[in-house]
């Protein structure tokens, strides 16, 4: 009960935060914007790599297929003489995103039924093949609305810029209560048992390979999600936009975040995305400085910035003042 | 159950905390209004990233012609201050980029980007907020088609695409072409369709039609396909990197017929190593550096002082983009933005390094195209082709 509070108290600030928008400067609200859509990416891909331990390096493919899921469904409404706006903007746009959701969903149980048998490394690799499959075959649909080629190919797909702040970080809280909820929830265990052994799981009767599917079929439906806000938000989106170095982005907040760690994560989002705007008035040192950074923070904090053990300690002390809980390993068994 | 309630709020209060600072701090921050003593020029260009060496050409041209206007005076008695954004080669950083320009530096104009698909990503921006963007090379036509404020000066992906087809069977006197295109570029295919309806609507076959992706190494088994086709021309409408290995690989297979291309050839890369396979080779391009014309003579001079480099296509649409926005700042006498967007579409034979400029109806450049011959590594001139598909020089073999 607590939970749904909290998620109607966010839309509700965020609503009203919303009407301070247009105060904005457009370049900022861009920013905060990307920063919104990074969060839902990020915290879902968490579910798969954090909480799942599953390495899957194929997010960008799921965000493409949402992208170009719900890019579709808007050019069509429009073409057909639904207004974009008001009212039915609402409602063609949650359509178009869930569709989008829904697509990329399936894509997920696509791939995860025949590849997550596989672990570790060997599963990086297909999805990463995932991805890329994704990738061409966008790049060489042959989809028309009304005889219209809108898709484009590589030559890239205009879409309407619907995305607003509100969208944006409205899905970002569902997707965190989505997220949270299921990993925390009793049923969720098994994602965690997953994880931290795999063969204890299988042995105490829980079926690892559907755990994993159910950990990809809900990653990629809110990165689906995800892929048609970025998409509705970039004016113009081409395959490139969707290689698997998008998908190595959102692992690098995954991992710089902490792994299992919503909050972790949404800090990382936020902090990595800000970092690499403030670096963009050096240009030539951008990614030297970007990356060096990263370098030192993982050195400094190879548990992430607020890793689940920090989390839980942090916790544990603001609760019952213990002050001498030794420092956990990255990933820590969880009691329960 | 316990570990529900610890976790969840802070989750969702960090993404609250978040929210309010961001805006916060951003509704702090004022935005200024255009600077008095100077006149501020936005530039949008990929200065790293995939496809960097365009973007620095753009980039080096833009800063030559921003360094001779405001020697010469500047214009309307103000310096231009140029400020230029890094897209990576990424739309999504274009988008950043292009929203900085307009909101935060309240620049007058926009100028970029080379690749169409960053140029659309930053056009409907500009349109919306009113401010002029001249694109110096995305070739496709959609770019213009964003809006009234949306220009280029560079010839289009059909425009080329066409006269190739025309040069191959007037000049060369060919009627069986193979087409190998480049399924990742918007470019490239655009360049393929528009060859492969002007060749066979002038009485031309296509006999084989194949395809690679940016990044491929090995060209083996397209063209050993089109060599069983046995074509008398081979269009290669990709950039310098792969297209330096097909020519290489196709003489290698025996592949003796002319290769035909578009600008994307155009590096002093292409031909290392390469130099005699290349023999044979045409492509179109905005400029030759042999031409006598003195514009184009004082440009590469003074590009050579300034980079010590042979400036290439990319340099001279730069040079001439920005150019041609100083031109109209001084024909409109004023930066408003309506004065100069139609100062700018008022743009007439403007001299420019890649040949005389019109601004049409559709806001695109109507100029001539040259079409470049590659001799023992060196790029010749071979013939020039009028906006209407008119030869404007005879064919030099």
């Amino acid at each position: 009960m607590k939970s749904y509070f909290a998620l109607i108290l966010a839309i509700a600030v965020i609503i009203g935060a919303s009407f301070l928008t247009p105060m904005i400067n457009d370049y900022v609200l861009g920013r905060i914007i990307y920063v919104g859509i990074m969060i839902s990416l990020a915290v879902s891909l968490n579910l798969i790599n954090g909480f799942t331990g599953q390495f899957s390096l194929g997010h960008a493919g799921f965000m493409a297929v949402g992208a170009y899921t719900s890019a579709i469904v808007t050019t069509y409404l429009s073409v057909h003489g639904f207004a974009m706006a008001g009212f039915t903007g609402i409602v063609g746009f949650a359509v178009a995103l869930i569709l989008g959701g829904v697509l990329a969903a399936l894509a997920g149980l696509g791939v995860g039924i025949p590849s997550l048998r596989l672990r570790g490394d060997y599963l990086a690799i297909v999805t990463l093949g995932f991805n890329e499959i994704i990738r061409v075959i966008i790049q060489n649909l042959d989809f028309k609305i009304d005889g219209t080629d809108y898709i484009g190919g590589a030559r890239g797909f205009s879409v309407l810029p619907i995305t607003t702040f509100t969208w944006v970080f409205i899905i970002a809280a569902i997707t965190i209560f989505c997220v949270e909820n299921l990993v925390n929830s009793t049923y969720g265990r098994g994602f965690l048992a997953v994880r931290d052994d795999e063969v204890a799981a299988e042995a105490m009767g829980v079926d690892t390979t559907k755990f994993k599917v159910r950990a990809f079929v809900v990653g990629a439906f809110f990165a689906g999600v995800g892929g048609g806000l970025f998409a509705h938000s970039n004016f113009h989106i081409t395959p490139l936009d969707f290689t698997f170095l998008t998908s190595i982005d959102i692992v690098v907040i995954v991992i710089l975040g902490g792994m299992g760690s919503t909050v972790g994560v949404i800090l990382a989002a936020v902090v990595l995305t800000t970092l690499s705007e403030l670096l963009r008035s050096v240009p030539e040192y951008r990614m030297i400085i970007y990356s060096l950074l990263l370098i030192i923070l993982m050195i400094t904090r190879p548990q992430g910035l607020l890793g689940p053990a920090t989390m839980e300690r942090l916790m544990r002390r603001r609760r019952t003042g213990d002050q001498a809980t030794p420092q956990k390993p990255l990933i820590a068994p969880v009691e329960g | 159950m316990k570990l529900r309630t610890v976790t969840f709020s802070p989750a969702i209060s960090i993404l609250a905390v978040v929210m309010a600072f961001s805006l916060f701090i951003s509704s702090c921050k004022t935005a200024g209004g255009p600077a008095g003593n100077d006149i501020p020029v936005g530039e949008f260009a990929s200065l790293t990233g995939g496809t960097a060496t365009f973007g620095q050409s753009v980039h080096n041209g833009d800063v030559l012609a921003v360094e001779e206007i405001n020697g010469a005076g500047g214009v309307l008695g103000k310096q231009l201050r140029l400020v230029t954004e890094d897209d990576q080669s990424k739309t999504e950083d274009a988008v950043a980029s292009v929203q900085k320009l307009v909101n935060s530096d309240r620049v007058i104009a926009v100028l970029g980007e080379v690749a169409s698909s960053r140029s659309m990503a930053g056009a409907p921006i500009c349109q919306q907020a009113h401010v002029p963007m001249i694109t110096p090379a995305s070739t496709n036509e959609d770019v213009t088609k964003k809006g009234d404020y949306i220009f280029r000066i560079c010839f289009i992906d059909p425009f080329q695409g066409q006269t190739m087809a025309r040069f191959a069977l007037n000049s060369l006197g060919k009627k069986r072409a193979a087409i190998l295109t480049d399924v990742k570029q918007d470019y490239s295919v655009g360049l393929d369709e528009a060859f492969k309806n002007t060749f066979t609507f002038n009485g031309g076959v296509i006999v084989s039609e194949q395809s690679y992706s940016t990044g491929d190494k090995d060209f083996h088994a397209p063209l050993t396909s089109i060599k069983g086709a046995n074509p008398e021309v081979i269009f290669v409408p990709g950039y310098y990197t792969e297209v330096s290995l097909i020519v290489r690989q196709a003489r290698e297979l025996g592949i003796d017929c002319p290769i035909l291309g578009g600008d994307g050839w155009d590096s002093p890369e292409l031909t290392k190593g390469a130099e005699k396979e290349f023999n044979n080779t045409f492509f179109s391009n905005h400029f030759a550096t042999e031409d006598p014309d003195t514009t184009v003579q004082s440009f590469i001079k003074k590009y050579q002082d300034k980079y010590h480099a042979v400036p290439d296509a990319m340099a001279a649409l730069g040079y001439d983009a920005t150019r041609i926005l100083a031109d109209a700042i001084k024909r409109a006498g004023s930066t408003d933005s309506v004065a100069l967007k139609n100062a700018i579409a008022g743009t007439k034979d403007f001299p420019g390094v890649t040949g005389r400029i019109t601004i049409d109806k559709f806001r695109n450049a109507s100029k001539p195209i040259t079409i470049i011959k590659v001799v023992d590594g060196k790029f010749h001139f071979a013939q020039r082709i009028g906006p209407n598909g008119e030869a404007l020089t005879p064919f030099q073999p």
